[in-house]
């Protein structure tokens, strides 16, 4: 019990402390530095109307090199960590019959959905992360519907790495051609498509199909990773 | 106070609940339901505070993923907190 009050009692501290500083922070007034600047050019300048994946991925490119990488060293780690020389399923239920139909029909539609969630990131909502994520989740219903589903291991290795390869390699274009790393040369240099249209936002699309396909496999292969077990030959 | 002012305080108030269970339950499947309502409630509070992006992340991730990955790694090791701590001894229990 006496832990348990300490516990409480320094978490009412440092709550208190937390809060005392914010409460310095006014709520919802306009105090922009920075974000007035993106707000104002982030149309002219990135051509796309999203403007949090403008910053995510044109301004603050640099951030989402690191997040993609971080998650593939979590998918490498859990790999790594669960690696046995021969891995198979021990499920032994197969899913009942309407869970089976139904998710014969709904990962088409889940796919679909994630790819739109990635593709759009520039003018909706979204972004390669929640897109990847989407088309993960399908596969982890097929892992849950089918005792004898298992994602195509190599394949899916190798696309992750060639996605994560053709992000840097993008970046290293911009290098080339504009003087910096993940310099956007499709919009800064070829003002490629209208604002508001599918065909625009530079280079944002490009990578944000390249980060769907990358999170999505990633965390395909965690699932794969985490739901087989070892098996002695 | 405005409806959507008291919605959010809703929202708060079951988010803390959910997170006090979560911690609270010995049922470390259960312990995975609090922590992805949790998650649900975080996502709906990031969509009524107009941030859509990470609304979708936070479902995607928070909701479905996390959550499967907690069950699959309890589904490999043990579903109840151990059962020493169930005993009476105080100066185990604390």
């Amino acid at each position: 019990m006496m832990k348990r009050l300490l516990a409480i009692g320094l978490i009412l501290v440092i709550g208190y402390w937390l809060a005392n500083g914010l409460a310095g922070v006014p709520f919802g007034e306009d105090r922009m530095l920075v974000g007035q600047y993106y707000l104002d050019n982030v149309k002219q300048q990135t051509g796309a109307i999203n403007a949090v994946t403008a910053v995510v991925v044109n301004y603050r490119g640099f951030d989402t090199l690191g997040e993609v990488t971080v998650l593939f060293i979590a998918s490498t780690g859990v790999g790594a960590l669960l690696w046995r020389r021969k891995k198979e399923r021990t499920a032994e239920v197969e899913g009942s019959v309407v869970l089976t139909t139904g998710t014969k029909l709904l990962v088409p539609f889940v796919i679909l959905f994630g790819s739109y969630i990635f593709i759009h990131g520039h003018l909706t909502p979204g972004g390669g992360f929640p897109g990847g994520a989407t088309i993960a989740t399908a596969f982890l219903l097929l892992y849950m519907a089918f005792t004898a589903y298992e994602i195509p291991h190599k394949g899916f290795e190798k696309t992750e790495g060639v996605a994560g390869m053709s992000y840097v390699l993008v970046g290293l274009i911009g290098l080339a051609i504009g003087g910096y790393f993940l310099f956007d040369w499709i919009w800064q240099t070829w003002k490629i498509g209208t604002v508001g249209e599918l065909l625009s936002g530079g280079f944002i699309p490009v990578i944000y199909m390249l980060i769907g396909i990358k999170v999505g496999t990633e965390l395909s292969g965690i699932i794969d990773n985490m739901i087989k077990e070892g098996v002695s030959e | 106070m405005s409806a959507i002012a008291v919605i959010e305080y809703i929202i708060i108030a079951l988010m803390v609940v959910s997170a006090i269970f979560a911690v609270e339950w010995r049922d470390l499947l259960a312990a995975v339901v609090g922590m992805a309502a949790v998650s649900l409630f975080a996502s709906i509070l990031f969509f009524m505070l107009q941030a859509p992006d990470v609304a979708m992340t936070e479902a995607a991730i928070g909701a479905a993923l996390s959550g499967a990955v907690f069950i699959l790694a309890i589904k490999r090791t043990r579903r109840f907190e151990s059962e020493e701590e169930e005993k009476p001894g105080w100066w185990v229990r604390w």
